[in-house]
């Protein structure tokens, strides 16, 4: 079996599209774009949010109400918005059934980043916060450049896990007739040509680890190094609580 | 248009859901069970594998990064991929029931592997340190000390795994899984021309009882198993 | 110049944080509000650039009503150091130490250049300036805090308990950094501590508060030592009072005993020859005091050279112009009962007994109680009692 997935895998023809089975190029492309658009939104959304509740303090239960959303199974909730929203939207076509896809995504990969933003914010030292109030940075200062270059790795965190959230939901969402990677997993189900179930499988793993190993690289060059504490070894003064070597370094610097 | 209708239920309206599930019970609950069960069991087995990998992990310092990359590659996999992709890998037909509580007791570990690493990992120094010193064994000092210190950030990983299970395996219906998710593929497939709601209410209605159920369970478990916090908690 | 005019502090559940403060913080001077935890100190160092608000009363600030000005224009001219520093991170420290003058619009390459000519200053090298603070060790980052602090170059410095949280070793190093520092800029700094020995150290004026917020006694170290008001700021400055306050106090001319030296170097026999009570005082060739020979009648060390293993290194050595307690120290160590003074080029002056130490003393203790009188009420508003 094995073989015959990487057999459809590989077939040029499956890349390109006909006879019954879609474009894997079309389909990685709706699948990225429905992921990336709706985590974009999320962003929008959350972000902000999160960080406007980190830095006041106020409106902490918007945070638990946003994780209890996660209780609610992403199927149901699809279809639900679905069967309610479609008939309104050019019936059972393909857009129709983007927005209720849509909303559902945004929806999963907000309480991520907002709890990440919120608990990244909260986090900052409060010595560091008292610092910088104390030098003279209006509060909005205080949030842009103090608290949030140290929650940037919270904020990270958030984002993956909510970017792979959307990818695997998006998955579902070929339940409904329409695009994405999903697609090939619920065709090749109906039609039992299980090389193509299991190749779209493989491929809605390798698009999510592609996801998040680009995710962590932006994450490492974003990150200062100073919060991510990522130092070459030469860089290390000496560390630690070996009173001689700090006497030593300080007296050595005077 | 008259509304499409099955044996049973003659309202398509949203809130007749409770209507729907009588006309339905035998049926309904058997997928409710069943969908208890493939929530339940991956987890309980997932945790059994994870608290010992987890202790190696928090144990021996090299084995940390590569085994949390591993259950990281594997957490990443989306699960209704991972459902389709095991089947071959163990050589069994590519629809075979049982991928799915394999699948997510596999999900389950690479959650709880870290999550009981960092629990262990959260104790103390200065405590493991008392405790060999005042003549504990090492098994001893896991299961008397370091374990139950470790048992609310356990239970925080355990309530995200059951409740992210729940979700999953309604995800598992619509690949012809038997459980609550067949109420929404039910619903679904009804729904031409009109809207049909009830299937897919009570579906919704039902996972989120389910999810809340085991939260709690969960919950109760830890304030039981953790009395020195409560103490903390009432002065 | 600082000027507390009667501010009080109280919070909503009924808390009187600060009651009723007055007190002048001269420009140019380090004034210590000391005290234990819940006096109050704190929150009226934060009450200055106003980081909490005062309920009533007034701050001026160099004549102007502080609440005139908005908080963070007013905190911008001011330089804050906390315990543990608080440096931002995620910024490198050459960036941490520019802060204020870029939040003041600085340009970028200047900002930095002056904050590389602070890092020297406060005795980091440059190589620290692309380091962050995660790198640095605690001293290291107090030093880089109080870098930050006089980036904008401000006329008021406050304080928080900065050299707490380091080690001994290093909160003595930095102490001492400290009041160079202050030598060469004059800044008006207030300064909080916990520790009543750090305060009389660094205080020209020293304030000292009680649980409740009131002020018990503003005075100098020496008058806080010998003239402590009341039971509580008695106790508060603790035992040796007397003693202590000797450090303040600094010796009028010294009759010193001359000594006969040898040079490191030479001969134990040479030694043996020009010792007094079996020791001999060893100096190098510039001068300096090295330690104490002792020549006994051992002939095996005769034809020994003088070298740093063989010389008593216990006693210390006192400046010709130090203080009592310095002086009195280097007899009570020495080890022939003969404490070694030196002159201000740090070569060997003489040496005097303890008695005699004593007997100066004494004689200055007249002196003084001739002249001054007793202060015994705390001096409100305008400082500190003179000497």
């Amino acid at each position: 079996m094995i073989g015959n997935v990487f057999g459809w895998l590989t077939t040029a023809a499956h890349w390109r599209g006909g006879s019954g089975v879609t474009a894997i190029g079309t389909q990685i492309q709706a699948h990225v774009t429905y992921s990336f658009v709706a985590v974009l939104i999320a962003l929008a959304i959350a972000l902000p949010l999160g960080l406007f509740m980190g830095h006041t303090g106020r409106l902490p239960f918007l945070v638990s109400a946003a994780n209890t959303l996660r209780a609610l199974p992403t199927v149901g909730v699809l279809i639900l918005l679905t069967v309610m929203i479609a008939p309104d939207f050019h019936g059972r076509t393909d857009f129709g059934y983007l927005i209720p896809t849509e909303i559902v995504l945004v929806l999963i990969a907000i309480p991520p980043i907002l709890s990440n933003t919120y608990a990244g914010v909260q986090n900052v030292d409060g010595v560091v916060r008292d610092a910088a109030s104390a030098m003279g940075m209006t509060g909005s200062q205080v949030l842009l450049q103090v608290e949030l270059p140290n929650s940037l790795p919270l904020i990270f965190s958030g984002l993956r896990s909510a970017s792979l959230q959307v990818i695997a939901t998006a998955t579902i969402a070929s339940y409904l007739p329409l695009g994405g990677l999903g697609r090939f997993i619920y065709d090749g189900l109906a039609q039992q040509d299980f090389p193509q179930m299991i190749g779209g499988g493989v491929l809605v793993a390798l698009l999510a680890l592609l996801t998040d190993s680009v995710l962590a690289f932006i994450q490492r060059h974003v990150v200062s190094r100073g919060v991510s504490g990522r130092f070459s070894k030469k860089a290390m003064t000496a560390r630690g609580p070996a009173a001689a070597d700090i006497v030593q370094a300080e007296v050595a610097a005077v | 248009m008259t509304p499409a209708s099955t044996s049973g239920a003659a309202s398509s309206s949203p809130w007749h859901f409770w209507a729907y599930f009588n006309a339905h019970l035998h049926q309904d609950l058997s997928w409710l069970w069943d969908h208890v069960w493939l929530s339940a069991l991956p987890v309980v087995i997932g945790l059994a594998i994870a608290l010992p990998l987890g202790w190696l992990a928090s144990r021996y310092k090299w084995i940390y990064p590569p085994m949390l990359s591993l259950m990281g590659l594997l957490y990443t996999i989306p699960s209704i991929a991972l459902f389709v992709i095991i089947p071959p890998l163990l050589g069994l037909k590519a629809l075979n029931p049982i991928q799915v509580p394999i699948a997510l007791t596999i999900y389950s570990v690479a959650l709880l592997v870290r999550v009981v690493a960092d629990g262990l990992g959260s104790v103390p120094e200065d405590v493991l340190q008392a405790a060999t010193a005042m003549g504990f064994g090492p098994v001893q000092r896991l299961v008397k000390v370091e374990l139950p210190i470790a048992v609310p950030v356990i239970a925080a990983g355990l309530r995200v795994a059951t409740v992210s299970n729940v979700s999953i395996v309604a995800v598992a219906g619509t690949i012809g899984l038997a459980n609550l998710g067949q109420l929404f593929t039910t619903g679904f497939q009804l729904s031409t021309p009109t809207a049909y709601y009830p299937p897919i209410v009570l579906g919704i209605v039902l996972c989120v009882a389910l999810a809340l159920a085991f939260d709690g369970v969960i919950v109760t478990a830890n304030r039981l198993l953790t009395p020195w916090r409560r103490a903390v908690q009432g002065r | 110049m600082i000027r507390f005019d009667s501010v009080t502090k109280t919070y909503p559940d009924g808390t009187v944080a600060v009651d009723d403060l007055s007190l002048t913080a001269p420009s140019g001077k380090i004034t210590v509000l000391v005290g234990p935890s819940g006096c109050g100190k704190t929150t009226s160092l934060r009450m200055i650039n106003r980081m909490i608000e005062p309920t009533s009363g007034r701050i001026w600030i160099d004549d102007r009503d502080h609440s005139t000005t908005s908080p963070t224009e007013l905190r911008r001219g001011i330089g804050y150091v906390i315990q543990h520093a608080g440096l931002f991170p995620h910024r490198t420290i050459v960036d941490n130490v520019a802060t204020v003058p870029l939040l003041l619009g600085q340009n970028k390459r200047e900002a930095r250049a002056k904050a590389l000519e602070l890092l020297e200053r406060v005795g980091l090298p440059a190589s620290f300036a692309k380091r962050y603070p995660a790198q640095l060790s605690g001293g290291q980052q107090q030093r880089v805090g109080v870098a930050r602090a006089l980036a904008a170059d401000p006329p008021v410095m406050l304080m928080d308990e900065p050299f707490s949280a380091v080690d001994p070793v290093v909160r003595e190093q930095l102490q001492n950094e400290f009041l160079r520092l202050q030598s060469e800029l004059s800044k008006t700094i207030v300064f909080v501590t916990h520790d009543i020995d750090e305060a009389i150290k660094l205080g020209d004026q020293v304030a000292v508060m009680r649980v409740g917020g009131k002020l018990a006694q503003l005075a100098t170290p020496a008058d806080l030592l010998s003239n402590p008001v009341d039971d509580f700021v008695a106790g508060f400055v603790g035992r040796d009072r007397g003693y202590r306050a000797l450090g303040f106090e600094p010796v009028p001319g010294l009759q010193l005993d001359p000594e006969t030296t040898v040079l490191m170097g030479s001969d134990v026999s040479a030694a043996a020859a020009v010792a007094r009570d079996g020791w001999v005082l060893v100096v190098d060739e510039n001068g300096w005091p090295q330690g104490w020979l002792a020549v006994g009648d051992d002939a095996t060390r005769a034809s020994l050279q003088i070298t740093p293993p063989l010389l008593h290194r216990g006693g210390t050595v006192a400046a010709v112009n130090g203080t009592f307690r310095a002086v009195l120290d280097a007899a009570l160590s020495s080890p022939t009962g003969r404490g070694v003074i030196v002159d201000e080029a740090r070569r060997f002056a003489g040496t005097i007994t303890a008695a005699n130490v004593v007997r100066l003393l004494e004689q200055q203790q007249v002196v003084h109680q001739q002249t001054v009188p007793v202060q015994a009420v705390p001096v409100q508003g305008a400082g500190a009692t003179p000497r």
